[in-house]
């Protein structure tokens, strides 16, 4: 668990250096994908499925985008999209197009299917906390 | 009323931190609410944009014609944004005079804030190997992920500088990749071809596109969420593209 979240740290800031998020910002973008893999991962393994795990933790990495954003007065993406990346279903997309190029059609379309799912998961996570943030603004600003 | 100089000259100003920003990868509703508060800022008519990825078109209504500008060249450069969107703040909060924030856009225009290419390569090959462990490989592939990552992400960068199509590189990448997983297997420096091909493709992963197409198509732009989800997918083919040609030649 431990190499999880060490791992999940550099792989993250590492992909923020590629997207060329300012060197300030990289630590945070570090600890937001951390937090979002834990939670991925403490989900997973505790048998949820793939898809709520994805839509849970892509909903709290983009709230902690948010209060980053708010507090160092940046764009959010800066802190969101490093962050995300784990959550990409790479490897089920892989093994959908190795299926594909095996001829295994009935199993790839089923990857694929699943792929495509967990790419919504992420797209709702996203959209949720969007709207939770909206809507605390719009309270405050009318109590 | 005939438009004065510092009219137009809030409108260069306008288009020019929007184009910074969109060139870039911001996202289309912070390129126009950008825009808008700046034109708000100065007062002058009312600002109407149309934002999509390869242009803008912007018009301060019924003061001056609408000008369009054509946005050829896209990459990602987060901290150009972050530092357009400052100077857009200075702007707003009154700390800049529009000559000097025009100034100061235009040297962030030239200027290249990127990291060094090998701190890049550095990082990419780095996330390559923490990913394979991300996704339950064993250490021992550590060292060949992060190998091919770095292998990956060179061939990447030197491809698009040589050819202008951003998805044949991303093809030849992935391609580049494949092989020299299935290769050090071969040798018996890797153990699992598959994780280690995961691990290192990642880098390549088109994130900005698909977060910001989400963003884009939730504050109802609808076009550029479109456009930018379509590049997403292109980029995820010509990626998938790539590992299995590897796939059909072992």
């Amino acid at each position: 668990m431990i190499g999880q979240l060490i791992t999940s740290f550099f792989a993250t800031a590492g992909i923020g250096i590629i997207f060329n998020i300012p060197k300030k910002a990289l630590v945070n973008c570090g600890i937001v994908g951390m937090v979002g893999w834990f939670i991925y991962v403490v989900l997973f393994e505790n048998h949820f499925d793939p898809v709520i795990a994805t839509l849970i933790s892509a909903f709290f990495i983009a709230i902690m985008s948010q209060y980053y954003a708010k507090k160092y007065k940046m764009p959010v993406i800066i802190f969101s999209v490093a962050g995300m990346i784990p959550l990409v279903p790479g490897g089920m997309a892989y093994y959908a197009m190795r299926k594909f190029v095996e001829n295994d059609y009935n199993e790839a379309l089923q990857l694929a299917a699943k792929a495509f799912m967990l790419s919504g998961a992420i797209a709702v996570g996203i959209i949720l906390s969007e709207v939770l943030n909206q809507t605390i603004k719009k309270i405050n600003k009318n109590p | 009323m005939e438009p004065g100089k510092e009219t137009y000259e809030v409108m260069e100003l306008c288009l020019l931190a929007g184009k910074i920003m969109l060139q870039n990868g911001a996202e289309t509703y912070r390129v126009e609410d950008t825009m808008e508060r700046i034109a708000g800022y100065y007062n002058i008519g009312r600002p109407h944009s149309y934002v999509t990825p390869t242009g803008i078109i912007f018009s301060l209504d019924g003061v001056v014609p609408a000008k369009l500008i054509r946005i050829a060249n896209r990459n990602t450069d987060l901290h150009k944004v972050t530092a357009a969107n400052s100077i857009s703040r200075k702007i707003t909060n009154g700390e800049l005079t529009s000559k000097e924030a025009y100034k100061q856009l235009q040297e962030l225009e030239k200027q290249d804030l990127s990291y060094p290419f090998v701190i890049q390569l550095l990082a990419a090959s780095i996330s390559s190997g923490c990913f394979v462990i991300m996704f339950m490989g064993g250490w021992h592939d550590f060292l060949p992920a992060l190998l091919c990552g770095g292998l990956g992400f060179t061939c990447f960068v030197y491809i698009h500088k040589l050819v202008e199509v951003k998805f044949f590189a991303e093809f030849l990448a992935a391609f580049v990749i494949g092989l020299a997983a299935f290769s050090l297997k071969a040798w018996g420096a890797g153990h699992e071809a598959d994780k280690i091909i995961i691990g290192s493709v990642m880098p390549l992963v088109p994130g900005l596109l698909i977060t910001n197409a989400v963003r884009d198509l939730m504050s109802g732009h609808l076009v550029s969420g479109l456009s930018k989800g379509a590049d997403a997918f292109l980029t995820a083919s010509a990626i998938g593209t790539g590992i299995a040609v590897v796939f059909s030649i072992f």
